[in-house]
């Protein structure tokens, strides 16, 4: 127990790679390292905090409208997220457009919930869903990094140049959707590889 | 109306696909599609619970919460909506027409968390700010786009699986390289309609 409900959601249960949920926004918007940052962002904030609620509330959830309440739960921090991100960053809020609302039905929040938050204590849940989010942060820091640098050529983070123009000729097409498919695959078959996973 | 439907139609589901260009209901694209009847009734269930859905969050988004005032609740309000309608389907079909709940049962309430149901009401009143008919017309022609992609992507996995594979791309790895090309093929359509 304790760690272990944090280290799990990194590698062994990996919400992106494992269980293969989430993926929406990890290939939507990870054309970008500044906006992955903020959707990781984002995303961790909903995860922690309903999970939180979810399992503080447990016991009292009838277990017929178990769903129905999780997502009102999750609905209401998404809509708080957003006021945050449009109220602070509105450049950030046009970047990730549909996806912030879309966290509600994100698998990774509904999925933690009733699969652990709902059967554990709050100590716990707070681990487990401090893991799963820096596991999604994670993939999509680097789904967004290898898809920039080549996209683009070079990687840019809130106006700092963190990789240098080393490409002369980007292959542009890794920004486009057909490369976040194509980075995801070949992420996972190298895993395979591996035998990580 | 200024809007033009048939570009409504062409463009929800060639040139922004709600898989391929959009990347929304990737869960179920890629969960489902391994076989061909199931990505059939997986369509096909999509496409009914958008249209109903879609019909009923524009009707409650302009007639409670805009003259309301709380249009920031539009998630919450929409999600309960979506869910609700999608029990109630659920219900009704399970007790007048059980021979089509038993195939479309299991499906029907993984459309609940289905993230192009809420992406599609979002999107009419949101993003698009489509009319009524507007609406509608986009929720049929964005289920059919999903319906395509699914039916396209489960026709080649089925085959693939008939030829020899690399180890380490069995499954999933190929999967997303199938995705790639489709939605590469599918970048050619960006030029139509303009």
């Amino acid at each position: 127990m304790g760690l272990k409900e944090f280290t799990k959601g990194i590698i062994r249960q990996n919400p992106v790679l494992v269980l293969v949920i989430g993926l929406c926004p990890t290939l939507a918007i990870s054309t970008r390292v500044e906006n992955a940052i903020g959707m990781a962002g984002a995303l961790i904030f909903v995860l922690i905090c309903s999970n939180l609620l979810i399992s503080a509330i447990r016991k009292f959830i009838p277990h017929e409208v178990r769903i129905p309440a999780y997502i009102v739960v999750i609905a209401s921090f998404v809509t708080t997220i957003e006021f945050i991100i449009h109220g602070f960053s509105p450049a950030l809020y046009q970047q990730l457009g549909i996806f912030l609302p879309l966290i509600t039905v994100n698998c990774i929040v509904l999925g933690r919930a009733e699969a652990f938050a709902a059967k554990h204590s709050i100590k716990d849940t707070l681990l487990d869903s401090a893991g799963m989010g820096v596991g999604f942060a994670v993939i999509l820091l680097v789904i967004s990094g290898i898809r920039e640098f080549f996209g683009t050529g070079h990687i840019v983070v809130f106006g700092h140049e963190i990789v240098p123009t080393i490409l002369a000729s980007p292959a542009g097409g890794m920004i486009l959707p057909a490369g976040a498919f194509l980075t995801m695959g070949a992420i996972l078959a190298i895993l395979k590889r591996l035998k990580v996973l | 109306m200024a809007e033009n439907l048939i570009a409504i139609v062409i463009s929800a589901v060639l040139i922004n696909n709600i898989v391929l260009t959009r990347f929304l209901g990737l869960c179920s694209f890629f969960g489902i599609s391994t076989k061909l009847r199931n990505s059939l009734m997986m369509g096909l269930a999509v496409i009914f619970v958008m249209v109903c859905s879609s019909i009923l969050t524009w009707i409650i988004y302009y007639s409670v919460l805009v003259p309301a005032g709380v249009q920031y609740l539009r998630i919450v309000v929409f999600i309960l909506v979506i869910a609700a309608f999608v029990q109630l389907v659920e219900m009704i079909i399970h007790k007048y027409l059980p021979d089509i709940y038993t195939a479309f049962g299991i499906y029907l309430p993984l459309i609940t968390v289905n993230c192009t149901i809420l992406a599609v009401a979002l999107i009419n009143v949101d993003v698009e700010a489509y009319s009524f008919i507007g609406s509608t017309v986009n929720a049929l022609a964005t289920g059919f786009g999903y319906l395509l992609a699914i039916l396209i992507m489960a026709g080649i996995r089925t085959r693939i699986d008939l030829y020899e594979q690399p180890e380490s791309l069995k499954g999933m790895p190929i999967a997303f390289i199938i995705a790639a090309i489709l939605a590469l093929a599918f970048q050619g359509f960006s030029g139509m309609g303009g």
